[in-house]
C-alpha cells in the first residue's frame, strides 16, 4: 500500500547506524516506500512500529475463504474499483435461501443448474439456510443442507439457533450472517468458537460500520458486509460506499467482502432478481442470493459474471480441439476458427442455428480475434495445417473439406499446398451469414 | 458514528439531449456522478426506456409477446400499445426489413411507415437502421428530411457514413444522430470528434458504444462504459460526454439461450422467459456501467427495468 517515506521514517530510531546498508535512516525509509527494500532490514525498529508498519502494508480489502475441501471459495481482496485497472480477482457468488420447510423441493431444483461454460463449473456454489422460528428444525435443516456438499450460509441473527446449525456443519466452514448491535457479543463469540466467517448486519450503513468497528475491537476481522435489505436504493448505495471507502479511502474497516439477498429486496419476483444479481455482479456484490436460479437466469448471469471477471490484459479463450456440433460424425464437413472465446460462441451459435452437422476445429491463436490473430501470425496455413496434423485429425475425420474464415480467404492457397488432399472452402465474412452458407453448402 | 459521506462529485456532467417534443420529450443525460450513483448528487434525468418495434414485425412464437401485441395489425398500431406502456420513455423502430439482402423494403414506404407512427402517438420516436452502410445512409436522410419538427433519434452513424447522415440529421433538418462505434473508447472519441468537427452540436447527438449480451464478451461493454465515463466526468473529455444509447434487445434476443428451442434444450424451459431474463440481465449490467438510455424488446423486460431504475433512483 501507499505509505508515504516520512510516516516510516517515524517509526525509526533516527540514529543513521547504517546496519542497513543505507547511509540515513530517511534513505532507508524512502526506500521502504518504494519497496525497494524490505523493512526487516532495519534491527532497531520496534515491535510496536513493525505492527503499524504491518497493518499499514495490508491490503485494503481482505481476502477471506468460506466453505472446506472441494466447497472452499475465496471472497474479497479486489484492488481496484473498475476491472481495465486490474483484473477482479474474486467472482462473486451465487445462493439459494432455502428453509424447514421447503429444503427438498428446493435442493432438487438447484441441483439441476449444474453445467460447463469455457471451462468454469457453473453451479448455485452456496445454500442460505433461512431461521424459521424453530431451532431444532434448523439444525436438521443444517444437517440436511451439510449432505449436499455445497458451502452454507447460517442466516440467522438468533444465537441459539446460531449455535445449533454451527455444531452440525462447523467443519464445512459455513459463514455465521449475523451479527447486529443487539447480538455482537454472542456472535463474536460463537464466530470465535467455530472459527466461521462473520456476517454484520444493521439497519444502515452507519449502524454496520458501529458494528464492525466493535467486532474489530474484539480482535475478529474475518468479516462479511450485508448490504442489507431496507430498499433497492441503499443496498446498492452501501455497496459502492463500502467498496469505494476501502479502496478509494482506505478505511480498512469497510474492506471486507459484501452479501447481498436480492430475495429479499424483491420478494416472489425472478425478474427483478435477475436484475438486481446482474447489477451487483457488475458493482460490488462479493455473494449474492436469490430465491432459486433457473436456466433462464443462471444462462446470462453465469455468463455476465464469467466476463466481468475475465483479465482485461488477457481475453478469454476455449480449449483447442474439435467441437462436433449439431451431431457431426467422421463424414461431417469440417469449420475452423481461432480460440477467441467471443468468436468460439458467436461461430459455433450460428452453426448450430444452421442445423448442418459440422465439425468446428479450434486450433490455439492466442485467445485474439481472426483478423487480429492473423495480423499477428497466430492463425496461418502453417498454424492450420500443423494443428490438423498434430491432432491425427486426417486420420479421426473423413469428410476432408474444410470451411475457413472469410477473412482470412487469403490462406486458401497456401493451405491448399499444406494440405493436399484436403479441399479449402471460403466462408463469409460475417458469422451471421453462415447459416444460409452451410445450409446451402449442405443441400448441393 | 455515523460513517463519514464522500460523495464523488464531479465538476464536469454528461451533456443533456432531447428527444421527441412536446410534454412527452425525453431528456438524456445530465449526470454529474458515476451511473446510477444518485446517492452521490440527485441524478435529474433518470436513465430512459426504450421499447423496440421492428418493420419486419414481431416473433409471434413467444406467446407473452404475441399478447401484447394481439390485434395490433400495422406498426402504428404496434407502436400505440408500446407507448401505452407503463415505464417506455420513448419507442424505437428498427428497419430491418429495409436490408436490401432481406426484403429490402424501399425508402419510401420506410419513411411512410415512420411518419405514421410518429402521428400517431406523442412518444419520442428513435429509428434503427437495417445495419446496410449505403441503404442506412440513405434511409436516414430521408427520414431527417421527412420527419423534421418530430425531433427524432436516428440511430446510427458508423465511420463510413456518418458524414451525410450528420449533414441531414444534425446539420439541416435538426434532428438527433446517434454515433454508433466498436466497443472502443478511442474508436467512439474519434467519431465524435469527426462528426462534431462538421459542426454537429455535441447536444445533438448520443453515443452507441456497442454493446454484447450477458456472457458474450460483456466486459469489453462494461470496460469500455466506464472508462468512457471516467474521461467524461473526471477527465472533462468534451468528445465523450454525450448520453449513450444501447440497444440492447438485438443482442439479447439474438444469441442461443434466447432462441434455441425447448425441444432441444428441455432443461432450459421455455424460450421466451429464457429471452426475457437474457434481455433483463443484459439492459441491468448495461445501466450499470453507464447506458443513459436502453432499447428493449419485451413488456416483461420494460416492467422490471424501469422499476429497478425507479429503485436507484
Ligand atoms: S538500520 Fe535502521 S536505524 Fe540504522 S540507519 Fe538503517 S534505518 Fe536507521
Amino acid at each position: 500500500m501507499a505509505l508515504k517515506g516520512l510516516d516510516i521514517f517515524k517509526l525509526t530510531p533516527k540514529s543513521n547506524c547504517k546496519e542497513c546498508g543505507v547511509p540515513t535512516c530517511m534513505a532507508f525509509s524512502m526506500k521502504v516506500a518504494q519497496g525497494a527494500i524490505d523493512i526487516s532490514k532495519c534491527p532497531h525498529l520496534s515491535e510496536d512500529a513493525l505492527a503499524k508498519l504491518s497493518e499499514a502494508t495490508a491490503p485494503l480489502m481482505k481476502t477471506l475463504s468460506i466453505g472446506a475441501g472441494e466447497a472452499e471459495h475465496k471472497l474479497g481482496g479486489e484492488t481496484v474499483l473498475y476491472r481495465h485497472e486490474k483484473k477482479f480477482v474474486s467472482r462473486d457468488l451465487f445462493a439459494v435461501t432455502v428453509n424447514a420447510q421447503n429444503f427438498d423441493e428446493k435442493w432438487a431444483e438447484t441441483e439441476k443448474i449444474d453445467y460447463e461454460r469455457i471451462g468454469e463449473r457453473m453451479y448455485v456454489e452456496l445454500l442460505d439456510l433461512e431461521y424459521t422460528g424453530d431451532v431444532a428444525a434448523y439444525a436438521e435443516l443444517a444437517a440436511k443442507a451439510k449432505g449436499t456438499g455445497r458451502t452454507l450460509i447460517i442466516d440467522t441473527t438468533d444465537a441459539e439457533a446460531a449455535r445449533a446449525a454451527l455444531e452440525v456443519v462447523a467443519e464445512t466452514k459455513p459463514l455465521l450472517n449475523g451479527a447486529n448491535a443487539e447480538n455482537t457479543e454472542e456472535f463474536v463469540a460463537l464466530a470465535k468458537e467455530f472459527k466461521v466467517v462473520l456476517g454484520v448486519q444493521g439497519e444502515d450503513l452507519d449502524a454496520i460500520y458501529d458494528t464492525i468497528k466493535a467486532i474489530e475491537g474484539k480482535g475478529y476481522k474475518d468479516l462479511v458486509i450485508d448490504l442489507g435489505s431496507a430498499s433497492i436504493k441503499s443496498a446498492f448505495e452501501n455497496a459502492v460506499r463500502v467498496r469505494r471507502g476501502a479502496l478509494k479511502g482506505g478505511d480498512r474497516s469497510l474492506g471486507y467482502p459484501s452479501i447481498v439477498n436480492v430475495a429479499e429486496l424483491a420478494p416472489g419476483d425472478l425478474h427483478m432478481q435477475q436484475a438486481l444479481a446482474s447489477l451487483f455482479t457488475v458493482k460490488y456484490g462479493s455473494i449474492v442470493v436469490l430465491e432459486q436460479m433457473t436456466y433462464a437466469m443462471a444462462l446470462p448471469l453465469y455468463g455476465l459474471r464469467q466476463n466481468i471477471y475475465t483479465d482485461p490484459q488477457k481475453p478469454m479463450t476455449v480449449e483447442p480441439g474439435v467441437y462436433a456440433i449439431n451431431g457431426a460424425d467422421e463424414n461431417a464437413v469440417c469449420c475452423t476458427t481461432v480460440d477467441f472465446a467471443l468468436t468460439y460462441f458467436v461461430v459455433s451459435g450460428e452453426l448450430e442455428r444452421s442445423g448442418v452437422p459440422v465439425n468446428l476445429i479450434i486450433s490455439d491463436a492466442g485467445g485474439y480475434s481472426v483478423l487480429t490473430a492473423w495480423a499477428a501470425g497466430k492463425l496461418s496455413a502453417g498454424s492450420i495445417s500443423k494443428f490438423i496434423a498434430d491432432q491425427g485429425i486426417d486420420e479421426k475425420i473423413k469428410n476432408h473439406t474444410l470451411i475457413i474464415p472469410g477473412k482470412v480467404a487469403v490462406l486458401k492457397g497456401e493451405l491448399e499446398q499444406k494440405l493436399p488432399d484436403w479441399k479449402i472452402v471460403v466462408a463469409p465474412n460475417e458469422a451471421t451469414d453462415l447459416v444460409k452458407f452451410l445450409k446451402d453448402y449442405a443441400a448441393a | 458514528m455515523p460513517l463519514k459521506k464522500t460523495p464523488q462529485v464531479f465538476s464536469a456532467s454528461i451533456d443533456t439531449v432531447t428527444i421527441g417534443t412536446g410534454e412527452k420529450a425525453v431528456t438524456l443525460g445530465g449526470a454529474n456522478v458515476m451511473p446510477l450513483y444518485a446517492f452521490d448528487a440527485p441524478i435529474e434525468n433518470k436513465p430512459a426506456l426504450g421499447l423496440e418495434l421492428s418493420d419486419a414485425g414481431y416473433n409471434a412464437e413467444l406467446p407473452k409477446l404475441a399478447d401484447f401485441y394481439a390485434g395490433a395489425e400495422t406498426l402504428a398500431d404496434q407502436a400505440k400499445r408500446a407507448a401505452a406502456l407503463d415505464g417506455v420513455d420513448f419507442v424505437t423502430i428498427t428497419l430491418n426489413a429495409a436490408d436490401p439482402t432481406g426484403e429490402n423494403r424501399s425508402i419510401e414506404d420506410c419513411v411512410a411507415e415512420c411518419k405514421s407512427v410518429c402521428e400517431t402517438i406523442d412518444l419520442p420516436v428513435a429509428i434503427q437502421g437495417c445495419g446496410n452502410i449505403e441503404k442506412d445512409e440513405q434511409l436516414f436522410d430521408a427520414l431527417a428530411e421527412a420527419l423534421q419538427g418530430e425531433n427524432v433519434l436516428l440511430l446510427s452513424a458508423r465511420e463510413e457514413n456518418y458524414k451525410s447522415i450528420a449533414a441531414a440529421a444534425g446539420l439541416a433538418y435538426g434532428q438527433k444522430l446517434g454515433a454508433e462505434s466498436a466497443v472502443d473508447i478511442n474508436l467512439a472519441k474519434q467519431l465524435n470528434v469527426l462528426i462534431t468537427q462538421l459542426g454537429v452540436q455535441p447536444t445533438s447527438m448520443v453515443m452507441n458504444l456497442g454493446s454484447a449480451a450477458s456472457g458474450y464478451g460483456f466486459e469489453y461493454v462494461a470496460s469500455t462504459m466506464d472508462r468512457v465515463k471516467s474521461a467524461a466526468l473526471a477527465q472533462n473529455d468534451a468528445m465523450l460526454q454525450m448520453p449513450v444509447v444501447t440497444p440492447v434487445a438485438d443482442d439479447a434476443w439474438s444469441v442461443k439461450e434466447s432462441i434455441a428451442s425447448e425441444e432441444d434444450f428441455p432443461e432450459w424451459g421455455p424460450v421466451e422467459e429464457r429471452g426475457v431474463q437474457m434481455e433483463i440481465s443484459t439492459a441491468a449490467a448495461c445501466l450499470a456501467s453507464g447506458s443513459d438510455a436502453v432499447i428493449l424488446r419485451h413488456p416483461d423486460s420494460v416492467a422490471t427495468i424501469s422499476a429497478l431504475i425507479a429503485g436507484l433512483m
